[in-house]
């Protein structure tokens, strides 16, 4: 069983391809260049250097989000495109869960975060090692999603490159509950999307067609025109 | 080894580059074998116009639908296919980068070249579909996003000799028709009011400095918007054809105007018409008086290759496959891109 695995819902970038349960190439960068431009040269490179054809791959992964809504639809383009031509089936996996289990090994709750901009994040919560979900993604302020870590009492780990953006206002709040894994450990690894992929029933080929992203939040002019409707409603 | 034998180019091509999520398959430069487009303008509709991460969203939707589709129309498999075209600018980012990112996949799993081509190449070369292009040639080009007069002396020869420096012909429209309170998109509706009676607003005609073959529609815009004002501050009604007949008329004499001094002065054997605004009939009706006259073959192409399509980028795309023009796999999206020649 070959799987091609994509992860690119926020700056950093991964490809992997997995044999048999076993990694056999993968590229996990964070650098400025933008997955348009990069991400589809690095499948064409991590599959040549696994000296796999496109189409000797079984299945596809890719993260789905949430995440940066163009890096979540540019992994999702290219997974879905080649996984319609190729026929193969593709498994969506959450960005922030196939982030979270760099920490698979903890055992207590860890926090995967994206900054969000203007002091939002996307986050969830899970506990090691299954990976349960205690908050399930979301987005929200950081002010949110302290209040609502202080209320479980217990150590947390934290995830992620972007973690360092809210690092001062986490320990303010958690204090010694904030813990932070690594570094090594804070670029999410696409070899971990297909991990997780590989846990769920394969989906039919014919539902390629329907896979969306899963953004989190409704886009801004949606979200206003929902409000509009609404006071109208009221009037 | 005496008969030559033409080998057929069959060029997968997509488009994406603004609301419409389309893609087609063109034979030969000249032959639509398939022809998909999914439009979104429903949904934009809400917004009065179209909003650029809801064009993303459902780009991301339709892509291999509307690719499959036109594999399925013209019944035809990857293996069929010499090479996947692709919009790769000017446009929406976002928007842009569906198309070019699932054009590369397509390539890459099929081992397929991968050309990208420019929107505005792709309104000019819709009229290779219809009939084939005689150099030297003109053509005007009108949007919702360009007003654009080009010169071409041959294939691939692209030469901007006038355009818009302010709003594009289609985005002027657009505001106009909001003035009015016509729903979006607006141009179609002006069009037909336009027509629904004889009486005209007069409204200024831009010209701007002599022999300039430069557009500008915001000052036009403004008249049209301050009228409007003086007229609700008098508390007048205004007349929404009279209005709309005079806003027309003025865009469609300057653009006849120009159109016309520059044919005679390039000495062109076509002068061809592109792009939504080119379904609009008071201009057609204009510029296909003028040119009669004149004695230069004039070409629209149908409504359906007027809007944003995807026959249109292969049909661009096949001199350049011709050419031996090439894209590669960090083909990125170019929302500025600008229409340069190939050859």
């Amino acid at each position: 069983m070959i799987w091609l695995g994509i992860e690119t819902a926020n700056a950093p970038l991964s490809i992997a391809v997995i044999r048999d349960g076993k990694v056999v190439a993968e590229i996990v960068q964070n650098i400025k260049l933008t997955h348009s431009a990069g991400a589809m040269p690095a499948i064409e490179e991590v599959l040549a250097n696994a000296g796999i054809k496109p189409s000797e791959l079984d299945a596809i992964a890719v993260s789905e989000g949430p995440g940066s809504y163009t890096g979540v639809r540019i992994g999702v383009t290219l997974a879905k495109t080649l996984a319609w031509t190729l026929k193969k089936p593709l498994v969506g996996v959450s960005s922030l869960k196939s982030l979270a289990a760099n920490a698979a090994l903890y055992d207590g709750f860890i926090c995967p975060i994206f900054d969000a901009r203007r002091g939002n994040v996307y986050t969830a919560v899970y506990k090691g090692r299954e990976l349960e979900t205690i908050i399930d993604d979301y987005h929200d302020h950081i002010d949110g999603l302290l209040e609502r870590l202080q209320a479980l009492e217990a150590p947390i780990l934290f995830v992620g490159v972007d973690v360092d953006v809210f690092w001062h206002k986490i320990v303010e709040v958690l204090g010694d509950y904030a813990q932070r894994i690594p570094f090594s450990h804070d670029l999410p690894r696409a070899s971990e999307t297909v991990r997780l992929a590989t846990k769920v029933e394969l989906p039919s080929v014919d539902a390629v067609h329907h896979f969306v992203p899963q953004y989190k939040r409704i886009a801004e002019a949606e979200a206003n025109w929902l409000k509009e409707q609404k006071e109208k409603a009221h009037e | 080894m005496g008969e030559f034998m033409m080998e057929d180019r069959i060029i997968l091509a997509i488009e994406s580059s603004c609301d419409e999520t389309a893609a087609a398959i063109i034979r030969n430069g000249s032959e639509i074998v398939s022809n998909v487009v999914a439009s979104q303008i429903e949904s934009h509709k809400r917004f009065g116009g179209v909003v650029p991460e809801i064009a993303s969203r459902h780009h991301v939707e339709q892509i291999t639908v509307v690719i499959e589709e036109a594999l399925a129309q013209a019944n035809m498999k990857p293996t069929d296919l010499d090479a996947v075209a692709v919009t790769e600018g000017p446009g929406l980012v976002g928007a842009l980068l569906i198309g070019i990112n699932a054009a590369k996949a397509f390539a890459f799993a099929n081992d397929l070249p991968i050309i990208g081509v420019h929107h505005i190449a792709g309104h000019i070369y819709a009229n290779a579909l219809i009939q084939p292009m005689e150099f030297p040639l003109l053509a005007l080009v009108v949007s919702g996003g360009h007003t654009e007069l080009v010169y071409m002396k041959e294939h691939g020869s692209f030469e901007v000799i006038g355009e818009t420096r302010d709003d594009a012909a289609g985005e002027a429209y657009d505001k106009v028709a909001r003035v009015l309170g016509l729903p979006y998109p607006g141009g179609p509706r002006i069009d037909k009011l336009a027509h629904e009676g004889d009486e005209a607003v007069t409204f200024p005609r831009v010209w701007l400095e002599e022999g300039s073959y430069d557009f500008s529609f915001s000052g036009l815009k403004s008249a049209v918007i301050n009228y409007k004002h003086n007229m609700d501050q008098r508390g007048e009604e205004i007349s929404p054809t009279a209005v709309a007949k005079g806003f027309q008329d003025s865009v469609v004499e300057v653009l006849t105007a120009k159109t016309l001094r520059a044919a005679r002065e390039y000495k062109v054997k076509q002068v061809i018409a592109a792009g939504g605004v080119a379904a609009n009939k008071g201009l057609r009706t204009s510029l296909e008086s003028v040119f009669a006259e004149e004695g230069i073959p004039l070409y629209v192409p149908p409504l359906k290759l007027c809007t944003d399509n995807a026959a249109m980028i292969g049909a661009a795309a096949t001199p350049m496959f011709e050419m031996n023009i090439r894209g590669n796999l960090s083909m990125n999206g170019r929302p500025g891109l600008e229409l340069k020649s190939w050859v």
